[in-house]
């Protein structure tokens, strides 16, 4: 039961980055690319229309998580407290941004919440990346100093940073240079992923351009993807045994190679969908091969005296999980219908849409 | 330790307080965009459609308020409430869950669909829309308040030998006896305020001589559901609640409604009074007997029983701010029943468009639903100190054990200021979006 929420889980976040981070990637690609006022508006729109819907799936898993994992919940929410407000207010400064640009027809009006959305997305992007690459690496359970616990053994603290900047540290902060690796990691698949939703949601006038910078990031990303492939090694010693042992998890990382050589052929492709969808393979496979590595652990402590908080010693109830179920399956199929509808409803380019006026 | 739980307690109840300016109003106002929605297919008078999409528009912009704001709500009780999350998550996570699953999804989905998909789907299914928005909002209140009445009367749960709360029961969680009163209660008072935005509204327009049209319709739809809602929000509901604290929380009872001392029989209702606890008395008191045991008992010489009778630990930690909390939301409410009866009996008598000092008043009437509301809730929190969940798990033993106050402060600051530019934008957009009025001059 606990392995079977963990996977539900683990497929609301993946849904989550996929919706929410292609509004992520469009801020981005905003941010750096787009130079006209039509175009900054299109993509503003591309992004505007969906991304309150697309957090609901966030609020989601946060309720999940605390439900089906509570101590996990706990300790991983105190544990990165500063980082996490930092997120939820890039949350706040990157809703009022889409929402308020077009309220006025000034300029610097619209300039201020572009800005706004831009930067908060790019940062959003980077800080998930390094939440990721922190839950990978572990972190200092039980807050051991000298061989002895401050803490429960299930709790944490961790600094932004530590002075070494290092994973290798035995008190890692929450930005360390393998962090920040997967961060950028983050960032350059969500723009990716972004680019691929203006060229599907819009007629924007730099969409013959994006597939030209599709195709340079994806060469970024491969070469920092073998970057952290080769030091993971070295941070996490054991990362690769769990695909050595169960070889049919071996998809996960399948489905992000599928992406990333896919993405390659960017400019071959006939239809815009077939970019998103391989770039939304690259955030699934991303994800899950994460988890995967880890599985059944879900936060790895670094050093020798607390052990790891796995899925099975942060739980719920046996009896709370399966009711949970129940209604659970009621409520993913809701979803899906809901999804269904709107879709069908909002589908094709957004640029005649009304948005905002 | 002290001033961690200090500011973990101000951050949740600042972020919570500005959090809740805006599901009372989309709660109360989903249900008038039904009605004016059900009244268009009706009757095919076009302005009855256009007042439903307008408040649509106003619903929107507090829903993004809401989610934005609400996010944070969701994250705090991991962040700075990380023993009580784990302590409890078994049970209060499944309310929560159930929350997002069920009603923020409906809510969100249907939402666009009704603002962007009135011309594909037509009328009918632009109604179900309304309805499904209007459905989710409450189901999120109804889930919400399933939460904290679990929080507040503790049911279906066993404890374990580490202190975890494990659920035992579930539909025990749904049958609580403190939820169905609270859940009506707190949805009637969010038709309250929703009723008084949207007469308020009306009132403006009549006032200001334009879109006046549109004013009339608002102020009579607006004081008819604010006479109705201000009513049942007092009784039967509020009297219903107030049953219940006397009989699950009776420390809270005797704090919130200002009795230091046990009388022999028959216990007297406070109107006026200011709690002074050096001398354990109320300064200035105005009070009439027995009036409280009949309201909760119908007795008039039952005893209640006085805070002198519970031990200082089992009291609320902040008295006065209990009683004048409770006291702020019954004299409020009070005022609205007169106030809307008023208006209703000049709509009856067909003077209510030309009574300009009351739509004055009503005008400005509009801060103090959200005043009451909040209060409400504060009556709810502050009565239930100090514990978290009542009787069981003390606020202090609650907190996130590796979180210092300092990094409390830091964000307390931050959500601060951010909110004020939240609150500021929020203004100037819903102030825009009234000015411009359901038939905006232009397009």
């Amino acid at each position: 039961m606990e392995t079977f929420w963990f996977i539900i889980i683990a497929i609301v976040l993946a849904v989550f980055f996929i919706l929410d981070g292609y509004d992520f990637g469009a801020g981005i690609i905003h941010l750096f690319l787009a130079k006209t006022e039509n175009d900054k508006e299109l993509i503003a729109k591309s992004a505007g229309l969906f991304w309150d819907s697309n957090e609901v799936w966030l609020v989601a898993a946060g309720g999940m998580l605390f439900m089906a994992f509570p101590t996990f919940y706990a300790s991983v929410f105190s544990g990165f407290y500063l980082p996490l407000i930092i997120v939820l207010w890039l949350i706040i400064f990157r809703a009022i941004g889409l929402e308020f640009r077009g309220q006025f027809h000034f300029q610097m009006w619209k300039d201020i919440w572009d800005k706004s959305f831009g930067v908060s997305s790019l940062l959003l992007a980077l800080f998930f990346g390094i939440a990721l690459g922190n839950i990978v690496r572990g972190v200092n359970l039980g807050g051991v100093e000298n061989g002895v616990s401050i803490y429960e053994g299930h709790y944490f603290f961790l600094p932004l940073w530590d002075s070494s900047f290092s994973p290798l540290s035995e008190t890692p902060g929450i930005i360390d240079w393998f962090t920040i690796i997967i961060g950028l990691i983050s960032v350059v698949t969500l723009a990716i992923h972004g680019a691929n939703w203006i060229i599907l949601k819009t007629n924007s006038s730099i969409n013959g351009n994006l597939k030209n910078v599709i195709f340079k990031m994806n060469i970024a990303l491969a070469a920092l993807t073998l970057f952290s492939l080769a030091v993971w090694k070295t941070v996490s010693p054991n990362s690769l045994d769990n695909f050595a042992h169960k070889p049919y998890l071996l998809i996960f990382p399948i489905i992000y190679l599928t992406g990333l050589v896919g993405l390659f052929f960017i400019k071959k492709l006939k239809k815009d969908i077939h970019g998103f969808v391989l770039s939304s393979l690259l955030i699934l496979g991303g994800i899950t091969s994460s988890l995967a590595s880890l599985f059944p652990v879900i936060l790895p402590s670094v050093n020798s005296i607390n052990g790891p908080l796995t899925i099975y010693n942060t739980a719920s109830s046996e009896y709370g999980l399966s009711v949970a179920l129940n209604w659970g399956i009621i409520g993913f199929i809701l979803l899906f219908v809901y999804m269904i509808i709107q879709k069908r409803l909002m589908g094709g380019k957004v640029d005649k849409m009304d948005y905002g006026h | 330790m002290e001033d961690m739980i200090f500011y973990d307690r101000l951050q949740f109840a600042f972020t919570i307080t500005f959090h809740y300016i805006f599901p009372q109003l989309t709660m109360g106002l989903s249900l008038l965009i039904v009605y004016f929605k059900w009244r268009y297919l009706r009757n095919k008078i076009e302005k009855y459609n256009d007042a439903a999409k307008f408040f649509m528009k106003i619903f929107a912009i507090n829903f993004t308020m809401g989610v934005v704001t609400g996010i944070p709500m969701e994250f705090q009780f991991g962040t700075n409430w990380a023993k009580f999350s784990e302590l409890t998550g078994g049970i209060i996570g499944q309310t929560l869950a159930m929350e997002g699953m069920f009603s923020f999804f409906l809510e969100s989905s249907f939402l666009a669909l009704f603002i962007f998909g009135e011309k594909l789907m037509g009328q009918k299914l632009h109604l179900l829309t309304g309805f499904l928005v209007f459905l989710g909002s409450w189901a999120s209140g109804w889930f919400i308040l399933a939460t904290n009445a679990w929080m507040q009367h503790p049911v279906g749960y066993e404890i374990l030998d580490n202190g975890k709360f494990v659920l035992e029961n579930f539909s025990a969680l749904f049958g609580n006896p403190w939820l169905l009163p609270a859940f009506l209660h707190n949805q009637l008072a969010s038709v309250v305020t929703s009723s008084f935005v949207v007469a308020s509204i009306g009132a403006f327009y009549i006032l200001r001589e334009k879109q006046t049209e549109y004013g009339k319709l608002f102020l009579k739809t607006g004081v008819i559901f604010g006479l109705v809602s201000s009513v049942l929000v007092a009784f039967p509901t509020g009297d219903w609640n107030a049953k219940n604290v006397a009989q699950y929380q009776p420390a809270a009872f005797a704090a919130m409604e200002g009795i230091f001392e046990t009388e022999h029989a028959g216990a007297e209702i406070v109107l006026i009074g200011q709690p002074n606890m050096v001398e354990k008395k109320l300064d200035n008191k105005i009070a009439v007997p027995n009036i409280l045991s009949f309201l909760t008992y119908q007795e008039w010489h039952k005893q209640i029983p006085g805070m002198d009778k519970f031990k200082k630990e089992e009291l609320p930690d902040n008295i006065p701010a209990l009683y004048y909390s409770y006291h702020i939301m019954v004299g409020l409410g009070t005022v609205f029943m007169g106030i809307m009866a008023l208006a209703v009996f000049f709509l009856w008598r067909k003077k209510l468009y030309q009574a300009k000092a009351l739509l004055w008043t009503i005008m400005f009437l509009v801060p103090f639903p959200y005043i009451a509301n909040l209060t409400g809730w504060y009556v709810a929190e502050l009565g239930r100190q100090p514990y978290l969940v009542y009787g069981l798990l003390r606020t202090v033993d609650g907190i996130s054990p590796t979180v210092s106050s300092g990094n409390t402060l830091f964000t307390l600051l931050g959500f601060v200021a951010l909110y004020m530019l939240l609150g500021l934008l929020f203004l100037v957009l819903v102030g825009k979006t009234i000015n411009q009025g359901p038939k905006p001059q232009t397009h």
